[in-house]
């Protein structure tokens, strides 16, 4: 069952053309990796998924409504959590904000958001800093709390912006280790810098630059076996891949697949 | 000092003092989390603009101040969300024009002495007892909003971009911190001065953010400092005869810097 589709979309900004004729669709249970230049259109994709913008043409719909219906199922981690660190703020308080519920106590917070902010918090790892101040964590240890907000919510789909762009590198694969293990449930989509680091964990990849390429690349190794060795992956050759139409592996079946939709 | 506590004028200071504080102290925290220490000294100086109406058509002057600041704080709420580029270059226009106004009507006001000091500086032993329903009533007011809608407005000063995917509505929780800074702006004239208002909405918060970890512990840590800078400069105006508002600035200031020299090794 596709979570996500997008059909024949196009947005732009005045004159200016940022997405062309954009098609995906989206499985339950995928781990998309979105790719592709600054200013290519990924984070105006990613508005556009959240219903923040519209499209100017073409249809979206995020599990059967319009975006901005299906909001509450959708968690959301941004991409800069470096800034307003010295908000005097505890990092329960930021996991509430996540909290999706027709119900509220008159002032503070209900009983059931706080056990469902602390059940966030366990799943990433962070119960015990929830009383601390978000300004004292490590850039990585607030990337979970932002996760742990999202997740408050109880999405069916997690997108992250750059979820380890400000992060060192053992953070980092800490963090796509824990985003794994969301996956076992949750969708996931990444918009991601680190394409060797994202293709590791991610079964599909959308390369985005203005127009979209799509690819399957839940086998890695019968994909990029043709570029350079198994283990180590030039970034440049393989974004170079995956920006074009069509790449040896995916050809046959997936494209195929792929221009049915469209 | 004690016996001066038997002068009405003195209870009024005092009792003003605290009501303005701890306004200042609540929305002070308001307006530096949301980083907008510029955009209230926009509506500070804008207000006189209304002073100077008030006083050529011999309307009391808080109603010409406050009408006057929510109208500025209405048109940089609505400015900021449409053309947030270029918004220091409207605020700065904004803050010029309003005092250009009071100075104008003032000037033209027939026979009109009264000591436009007062409005820069501070008056704080001329507060009447009409002052000090409406500051009481603004704290109160603030005490509702800020009580009733704290996870909002927690919400959307931390991190707007995610409230407004909650269901926050965040245009209105914005303008509301502003409307509300505008009142408080203008109460805090009669205490401090429109000059010196920033530094009363900024001093208190800065050393309340460093001690505290959320916001609600922040603004009444700054209310309650706010009020103890009040109170001591008070003093040091009554003893040695100094301006009021200026006494208290300085107190302000200099606790500052002695809280950072201590605060700096942890």
């Amino acid at each position: 069952m596709s979570v996500i589709n997008i059909k024949n979309v196009s947005f732009a900004y005045d004159k200016q053309m940022i997405l062309e004729n954009i098609n995906l669709s989206v499985e339950e249970k995928d781990f998309l990796a979105i790719i592709g230049p600054n200013g290519g259109g990924k984070s105006t994709l990613l508005k556009l998924i959240l219903g923040i913008i519209k499209p100017q043409k073409g249809s979206i719909s995020v599990l059967g409504k319009v975006p901005s219906k299906s909001l509450t199922h959708i968690g959301y981690v941004p991409q800069n959590t470096n800034v307003n660190t010295d908000f005097p703020i505890k990092v329960i308080e930021v996991v509430m904000m996540g909290h999706v519920g027709s119900k509220r106590p008159l002032f503070g917070y209900g009983k059931d958001e706080v056990l469902c902010a602390m059940g966030a918090l366990s799943q990433v790892g962070m119960e015990k800093f929830a009383q601390t101040k978000i300004g004292a964590l490590s850039g990585g240890q607030r990337q979970r709390v932002m996760i742990a907000r999202a997740l408050c919510a109880h999405p069916q789909i997690l997108i992250l912006d750059e979820p380890t762009s400000s992060i060192d590198i053992t953070g980092q694969k800490e963090i796509y280790e824990l985003i794994k293990k969301l996956n076992e449930s949750i969708t996931i989509i990444v918009v991601s810098h680190d394409i060797s680091v994202i293709l590791e964990y991610a079964n599909t990849a959308a390369h985005i630059n203005k127009t979209l390429s799509y690819h399957d690349i839940s086998d890695k190794k019968q994909t990029f076996h043709t570029h350079g060795s198994d283990e180590h992956f030039c970034e440049i050759e393989l974004l170079q891949m995956l920006g074009t139409d069509s790449c040896e592996t995916c050809e046959p079946e997936t494209l195929a697949k792929w221009r049915e939709t469209k | 000092m004690i016996e001066a506590l038997q002068f009405e004028f003195m209870q009024h200071a005092l009792l003003a003092g605290f009501l303005v504080s701890f306004a200042a102290g609540i929305i002070g925290s308001l307006i530096v989390v949301n980083r907008m220490v510029f955009l209230a000294g926009g509506i500070a100086h804008t207000s006189y603009g209304g002073i100077g109406l008030a006083v050529y058509f011999g309307l009391p002057i808080f109603l010409g101040a406050s009408f006057f600041a929510v109208g500025a704080a209405l048109l940089i709420a609505g400015l900021t969300m449409k053309k947030r580029h270029r918004m220091d270059t409207f605020i700065g226009l904004i803050w010029a024009v309003g005092m250009a106004i009071g100075v104008i009507f003032v000037d033209l006001t027939p026979g009109y002495n009264v000591d436009l000091m007062s409005y820069l500086f501070g008056s704080i032993l001329a507060v009447s007892s009409e002052d000090l329903y409406f500051m009481g009533a603004l704290l109160s007011l603030i005490l509702v909003v800020v009580t009733f809608w704290y996870r909002d407005i927690l919400a959307v000063s931390y991190d707007s971009e995610y409230a407004g995917l909650r269901d926050v509505n965040v245009k209105f929780f914005y303008t509301l911190i502003l409307i509300l800074s505008a009142l408080t702006v203008v109460i805090a004239i009669k205490v401090v001065g429109l000059i010196l208002v920033i530094a009363m909405l900024t001093i208190p918060v800065y050393i309340a953010e460093k001690l505290s970890n959320s916001l609600f512990s922040m603004m009444f840590l700054s209310g309650a400092i706010a009020t103890f800078f009040t109170l001591v400069g008070l003093w040091f105006s009554y003893t040695y005869n100094l301006t009021s508002g200026a006494s208290i600035i300085i107190v302000s200031a200099v606790s500052l810097g002695v809280f950072l020299l201590f605060h700096k090794g942890k």
